[in-house]
């Protein structure tokens, strides 16, 4: 379990994490949702001990965020962050590889091999490991990062805005391969979205927030209504179900 | 089952064969230029002498010829990691300690010796400079940092200034106190004062391309950037901390030894990365060997060129350094674009 216990942090005078108490990891994926600003990123900040917050504590299965070796946590706790831009020429294998660093250290041993070649293998980058990053796709690339993740072999899986910059193909298969993650290889993952319609097909569990400070967090039945869309989003929000499945419509 | 392992064997075939090739004449141009190098100069020693026994070929040849080959290499190699470990953790490819002002600082030290210990042991000058490389370091990540990381031109262009602003300083201090001259010692490089006995901190520097190898993997990970490292449980400061020091020590034995030698940080790594990559573990070896290769050619040339006179190598340097590096710029597919 990721337990947030009064988390405050604050840039200057805004409050961009607002005395959050949230537990998260009880469900395979549970989608974060939220208008700009709203401290979608701060929070994954504040878990991944990238920012200190200013009050309340962090535990990860019970370990304090905060006094924790990174490099324990390293190996519970995985955390793909938006817009990686990699100046450093490396292929595909190279990138993968890092991903055992909290294991390995740079030494590798055969089961090191042994995970590396399944995230290759499970992502289809086969074809692709010797390929340096700059000359992928968008979608290969955000492949080539998943199957980093992959490789660091942790129970929890944070992953901010995993679909930006990517055409609806990648996007759906990103989305799928968040669901299998979850199904196939038993992990808990918590990732942050813009699209409402992406999260109630594919998260358990919706958490929004606003403003610093949680507004809504439930089930895709509970959290897909008009109600509850328009609170979040300061703006009307249609719910139809289609083949059975909540959709919002917020093109009006 | 065969499949998958056929293409794993397949892929890197396609292109390793050429970079073998490359990897080989890298290390016999290393040794052919390193006996080149033994052989040329102003008085005759040749391997015909020396199997004769000439005892002055002999005493030459391990007084002056292998400190400087030595040497030479030695600086070759680790100016060239320096500059590898600077831009990864940068994470920008056009810095190198002589365009971010580490060498424009550890100048400053050694004019600081000069004035206030004129009499100090040459491990005291390098001791003081690897203080101000030190600090020069420091102040330049401090500065970069208001500065986006996609901000590739910028990076070594606010390095530049910095080095023109200390540079400044230290030549105003210099013309003021008459030592110009003396400055002028390290401020063009050149290997000819080198003998035994006078070249020995250079191996400072090559310790510290030992442990630029042994922490290659950490290297690699700051190269992805603060997020990524500490994702990975990286201790984020400590490498950068040791980073520093690496290029610290490392400009500071050269200039002690030889004096400063520019773009040759910027343009093997360069060269190097577009080989075989940036994965530290694999290029460290490349940009050791084609740096050790690149410093021996231009002395060599710089021995020869108005023989039997000598020009400083720092000119030949920046000449073919400066070629080369425009070249990377202004080539197909280069990222300044």
């Amino acid at each position: 379990m990721i337990a947030l216990d009064h988390v405050t942090k604050r840039y200057g005078n805004t409050a961009a994490l607002d005395d959050v108490s949230l537990t998260l990891g009880d469900v395979g994926v549970t989608a974060l949702l939220g208008p700009n600003g709203a401290g979608k990123s701060t929070l994954f900040s504040v878990v991944g001990r990238l920012v200190q917050a200013d009050a309340g504590t962090v535990t990860i299965d019970g370990r304090d965020v905060a006094e924790t070796p990174s490099s324990d946590l390293a190996r519970t706790l995985a955390v793909l962050r938006q817009d990686n831009h990699i100046a450093a020429r490396l292929t595909v294998h190279d990138l993968v590889e890092f991903g055992r660093f909290p294991h390995s250290k740079g030494r590798l041993t055969v089961e090191d091999r042994d995970h590396i070649e399944r995230a290759l293998d499970y992502l289809d980058l086969e074809p692709l490991r010797d390929r340096f990053l700059d000359e992928l796709s968008g979608g290969q690339r955000q492949r080539a990062f998943v199957a980093m993740i992959l490789a660091q072999d942790t129970r929890y899986v944070l992953l901010d805005e995993p679909l930006n910059n990517l055409d609806l193909r990648h996007m759906t298969e990103i989305m799928r391969l968040i669901r299998q993650l979850a199904d196939e290889w038993g992990k808990t993952v918590i990732v942050v979205l813009h699209d409402i319609n992406f999260a109630a097909r594919y998260a358990d569990r919706i958490v929004a927030l606003r403003d610093g400070r949680v507004v809504a967090d439930a089930d895709v039945s509970g959290f897909m209504r008009p109600d509850v869309l328009a609170d979040i989003y300061d703006s009307p929000v249609e719910v139809h179900q289609i083949d059975g499945k909540p959709v919002a419509l917020y093109y009006e | 089952m065969t499949d998958t392992a056929l293409t794993r064997t397949d892929a890197p075939t396609r292109t390793r064969p050429r970079r073998a090739w490359v990897g080989a004449l890298i290390g016999v141009a290393l040794v052919v230029l390193a006996v080149a190098s033994l052989f040329i100069g102003v008085s005759d020693v040749t391997p015909a002498s020396l199997i004769a026994g000439d005892a002055d070929a002999a005493f030459l040849l391990v007084a002056s010829r292998v400190p400087r080959t030595v040497a030479v290499i030695l600086a070759g190699a680790s100016l060239a990691i320096a500059g590898l470990i600077m831009q990864m953790m940068v994470r920008n490819k056009f810095v190198e300690p002589s365009t971010t002002g580490v060498t424009e600082f550890a100048t400053l030290g050694m004019l600081v010796t000069i004035v206030l210990w004129p009499g100090m042991a040459v491990v005291g000058k390098m001791g003081v400079a690897t203080a101000f490389g030190l600090v020069g370091t420091w102040v330049f990540l401090r500065v970069i940092r208001a500065v986006p990381v996609r901000q590739l031109v910028l990076v070594p262009l606010v390095g530049v200034m910095l080095g023109g602003i200390v540079g400044a300083v230290t030549t105003f201090f210099a013309y003021r106190l008459d030592l110009l001259q003396s400055l002028g010692q390290w401020s063009q490089g050149s290997f000819a004062t080198v003998m035994q006995g006078r070249y020995e901190f250079v191996w400072f520097a090559a310790a510290m391309v030992v442990v630029a190898w042994i922490a290659a993997d950490r290297f690699s990970v700051i190269g992805l950037g603060e997020e990524f490292a500490t994702n990975l449980g990286l201790n984020y400061r400590r490498v950068m901390a040791i980073g520093t020091c690496v290029i610290a020590v490392i400009t500071a034995s050269v200039l002690v030894t030889a004096g400063m030698i520019p773009f040759l940080g910027l343009v093997v790594p360069n060269i190097v990365s577009l080989m075989v990559g940036d994965n530290v573990r694999r290029s460290i070896p490349w940009v050791a060997g084609l740096g050790a290769v690149f410093v021996l050619a231009c002395d060599i040339i710089a021995r020869t060129v108005r023989f039997p006179y000598e020009i400083p190598l720092s000119v030949i340097v920046g000449v073919i350094g400066a070629g080369l590096f425009l070249w990377l710029l202004l080539r197909k597919g280069s990222r300044a674009h």
